[in-house]
């Protein structure tokens, strides 16, 4: 099993999100306030990244929502709207149909999610 | 303003989210999901849910009104300007499905303070109407200038 996955947000998806997910803090659908913050535009959620890294695991397992176990991630450079994300996972540990991964989510260089590790147990 | 590790282990009051069909679907299509076991019941059905299953991370969705009352606290104190979202944490159990009602239960699990930064970690345990196990979230939060 390997994870890869590549997704382009589009300059609305931040605002899409915001409202399926009620998180709406305006560093993520206002440039003018991100600015204001010292940011260099308006940024994606961190949550809406990790279900891309999540999207990766279940889709890597045969698309079973039940198939993904856990997941942990940590954030750090921030993500931008209008710039492909790639996705990208190895299996390190297999045991009792159960396997670990260890992912990451890219925008060029910038490493937006590192040290992710999933559980994801395989179809029988 | 040093971190207050008094409220370690502090609790609040479970907040309760009943998944609708719709409210899934929109949040699967946010976040890119195809799959059509999350938009037509009878797919779902054939895949064995009871009705269409909310992707694994609609836990921050039926999670968040729990957490904002931890994160909110005064007696946390999380200063806001200078807040980043660290790292976040989900293990699943049973599947959500749309019909369900999440309670979740939101607590302090640790303040800490390194190099002039507040550590921040809450813990949210998400249970479904039968009383199960449907997520359990570890959200990180790093405030800047704490000392």
């Amino acid at each position: 099993m390997k994870l890869e996955l590549k997704v382009t947000p589009d300059k609305y998806l931040p605002h899409r999100y915001a409202g399926a997910s009620g998180d709406f803090n305006p560093i993520h659908i206002d440039p003018e306030f991100a600015q204001s913050v010292g940011l260099p535009q308006n940024i994606l959620h961190g949550l809406w990244s990790m279900a891309q890294v999540a999207r990766a695991c279940t889709s890597a397992a045969g698309g079973d929502p039940r198939s993904l176990r856990r997941l942990s991630v940590q954030f750090r450079g921030m993500g931008l709207p209008e710039q492909e994300i790639e996705v990208t996972g190895e299996v390190v540990e297999e045991r009792d149909g159960v396997v670990v991964v260890k992912a990451e989510a890219r925008q060029g260089d910038n490493r937006i999610i590192r040290n992710a590790q999933a559980e994801i147990a395989t179809p029988s | 303003m040093p971190v207050n590790t008094a409220v370690i282990g502090k609790r609040y009051p479970p907040f309760e989210y009943e998944v609708g069909k719709e409210k899934v679907a929109e949040y699967a299509r946010a976040v890119g999901e195809d799959n059509p076991v999350y938009f037509d019941r009878e797919a779902a059905r054939a895949a064995g849910f009871r009705d269409v299953p909310a992707p694994p991370m609609f836990a921050v969705v039926y999670s968040w009104g729990s957490l904002g009352a931890a994160a909110l606290d005064p007696e946390v104190g999380m200063n806001f300007a200078m807040l980043v979202h660290g790292g976040q944490e989900f293990e699943w159990g049973e599947p959500v499905c749309s019909g369900d009602l999440i309670s979740t239960e939101a607590s302090v699990k640790d303040v800490s303070e390194k190099g002039g930064m507040g550590f921040y970690v809450f813990e949210t345990v998400s249970l479904n109407q039968e009383g199960a196990e449907v997520a359990r979230g570890t959200w990180t939060n790093i405030v800047r200038g704490v000392s």
